[in-house]
């Protein structure tokens, strides 16, 4: 059974400069222990949506036109601001980008931690202690008891983000939502909290939402991956197949920038030209249609439906062209001069 | 404690306000039971005498002299600070209480709540201080209690004003998204989240204000609408003793000195509680 299903959320924001259509009627579900990796630029909408169905967008500008979100049989666009309050942080915990600025910087990482225990649990005294002790034991932070009367600035980042996560995961929640969490890292701390979240998953079944813009962390940690784009679903599915044979151009696009791993081939990387779509006057079809070199007239026009492509059951694609097919074509012609 | 210490003797400056400020409010509390001189009884056979060390513990002594009925100003002095830093703790206090409430209030919710408050700043800035004080204190009458109120009435607009700039910031910050992520109400924000991040600069003004509400109180008894006579003040020591400037320059140095000497202290004192109260200059216990 799904844990989380998202049905045709939209969101928008009041600007000065016109209507910013930042969602744009999202469907997808996540089941219950599945790791999904949300990737996609900079407006994508990908940030925006998880913030929409938590209740933590700021409302005015943002405005959230529909949708429903099924989380364990209730609608978290129907909730009470009370009963939202008491899902985050006790049933879906959050981890956000920066380390440095998420920790309230005069309070002790203990406090903070205390806070989440004893708004969602009826922990007190020793127990409470006890747990505190034992979350920061579990994302691998040495002398636990020591740290936890210490402030934020005397963590180092990586540190910082497992208090975080620590946090995050305090209430044992069931779905663990992550944005960015390791974009402010550097890379051998990034691989280190990768470990941690893999671990953590293992250990506790947590359902996980990864929201990121590298690629490589998706591969890393995900069973899914959704490619977002202009506030659609561009193409989504089993990380092997997407990865392997991706059916929209903008997945292939963003697959073929990032530098081959170890070979030393001298293609060049490739650039998706173009630049984001201005989403106050969204293009009327396909939103990447205006930047895709494969895209075709019915693109430009018309929206296109999620379907079903590939051999892997659930690999879908929004898309009105044939990948793999303009692909074959193009090599074909660069070949016979 | 022994850590605010060890860390006070490190500041010279700090400690020499918080050691003056000791000995100043020491002074006020312990007063009745140093067997000063009656501060409200003049003498007139010792009218504007001058100060002496002559006989300094024999029980008719004067060490800082006299004014112009032959009251004893060191007693008058000592007496007068207990109603000044009464007065004057009190008005910041409160207006610190309800301008960090007000301020947090209008820059976390913002919106009418916000345009109210700030639109009401606006209007008391616009109007004189001292005219505001003396329309107040003269409306309902010189007491102790109603000039408290009209000093506090004069700081909370500092407070609200800068308390305000701090949590538009600050609400901004990625902590409050985590605070509310983790399933905080809004009041539990602003008061256990934004208000210790505004606890310092409030202190900080806490500090200013105190020193300049102590002029102020120091002006309005001046002006006649502080504290009434008998109770010795030091501003009305200063307004009766200015026509003796020049022939008995006592009369009017020394209450002027002990001002200067409490807000320096004060401003000395607050200046190191700012830094200690910084988590990134405190080190770990």
């Amino acid at each position: 059974m799904a844990l989380l299903e998202i049905k045709n959320l939209t969101v928008e924001f009041d600007t000065p400069g016109g209507v910013v259509h930042a969602v744009n009627d999202l469907n997808y579900s996540v089941e219950a222990g599945e790791t999904l990796g949300v990737v996609g630029e900079s407006g994508s909408g990908k940030s925006v949506h998880i913030l929409a169905l938590l209740g933590l967008l700021p409302c005015p500008p943002g405005r959230i036109v529909s949708g429903e979100a099924w989380f364990d049989g209730r609608n978290l666009m129907a909730l009470s601001d009370r009963d939202l309050r008491s899902i985050r942080g006790g049933e879906i915990g959050m981890v956000f980008q920066d380390p440095m600025s998420s920790l309230n910087p005069v309070l002790t990482v203990g406090r903070q931690l205390k806070e989440v225990l004893t708004r969602h649990t009826n922990l007190t005294g020793r127990a409470l202690k006890a747990r505190m002790v034992e979350l920061l034991d579990i994302v691998g932070i040495p002398h636990p008891e020591a740290r936890l009367s210490q402030y934020p600035h005397e963590f180092s980042g990586g540190m910082r983000q497992r208090v975080m996560i620590a946090i995050g995961m305090a209430c044992n929640p069931r779905l663990l939502i992550a944005d960015e969490a390791t974009t402010a890292l550097d890379v051998t701390v990034q691989a280190q909290i990768l470990d941690l979240v893999r671990q953590l998953k293992h250990d506790f079944g947590t359902t996980v939402i990864w929201i990121t813009h590298d690629m490589g962390v998706v591969a890393e940690l995900a069973d899914t991956i959704q490619v977002m784009y202009g506030g659609r679903i561009m193409e989504r599915g089993p990380v092997r197949p997407v990865f392997h044979d991706p059916r929209s151009a903008y997945t292939w696009g963003l697959l073929n920038s990032l530098p081959d791993e170890g070979a030393r081939t001298q293609r060049r990387l490739y650039q998706i030209p173009g630049s984001p779509p201005d989403m106050s006057n969204p293009p009327p079809g396909d939103p990447f249609a205006p930047r895709n070199p494969f895209a075709t007239e019915r693109c430009h026009r018309e929206v296109p439906p999620l379907r079903d492509v590939g051999n892997m059951p659930g690999h879908k694609v929004a898309a009105w062209y044939d990948l793999p097919a303009l692909l074959a074509a193009q090599s074909e012609k660069e070949q016979t001069p | 404690m022994t850590h605010f210490l060890k860390d006070l003797s490190r500041s010279r400056a700090g400690l020499f306000g918080f050691v003056l400020l000791v000995v100043i409010v020491a002074l006020a509390l312990l007063a009745p039971l140093l067997e000063l001189p009656d501060p409200t009884r003049g003498d007139l056979r010792a009218r504007l005498a001058g100060p002496t060390w002559e006989g300094l513990f024999s029980p008719g002594a004067h060490p800082l002299g006299t004014d112009e009925v032959g009251r004893d100003i060191l007693s008058r002095l000592i007496h007068g600070s207990r109603m000044t830093l009464m007065v004057a703790s009190t008005a910041v206090v409160l207006g610190g209480i309800v301008g960090t409430v007000l301020g947090i209030l209008a820059g976390y919710k913002g919106g009418f709540i916000d345009r109210l408050l700030m639109r009401l700043v606006d209007i008391q800035l616009a109007i004189p201080l001292m005219l505001l004080a003396l329309l107040v204190v003269a409306a309902l009458g010189p007491s102790i209690r109603n000039v408290v109120l009209v000093l506090a009435l004069t700081s909370w607009i500092r407070y609200a004003r800068i308390i305000r700039a701090q949590v538009l910031s600050l609400r901004e910050r990625e902590f409050v998204q985590s605070a509310r992520a983790i399933g905080a109400s809004t009041a539990r924000i602003m008061f256990l989240h934004i208000l210790p991040n505004v606890l310092t600069p409030a202190l900080v003004v806490g500090t200013l204000e105190l020193a300049r509400v102590i002029i102020m109180d120091a002006a309005l008894s001046f002006l006649g609408l502080g504290v009434q006579p008998p109770t010795p003040s030091w501003g009305r020591m200063l307004a009766d003793g200015r026509v003796y400037l020049s022939s008995a320059w006592w009369t009017v140095t020394f209450p002027g000195l002990a001002i200067v000497l409490t807000v320096l202290s004060v401003n000395l004192f607050g200046d190191w509680l700012r830094d200690y109260f910084d988590p990134k200059t405190r080190s770990a216990k």
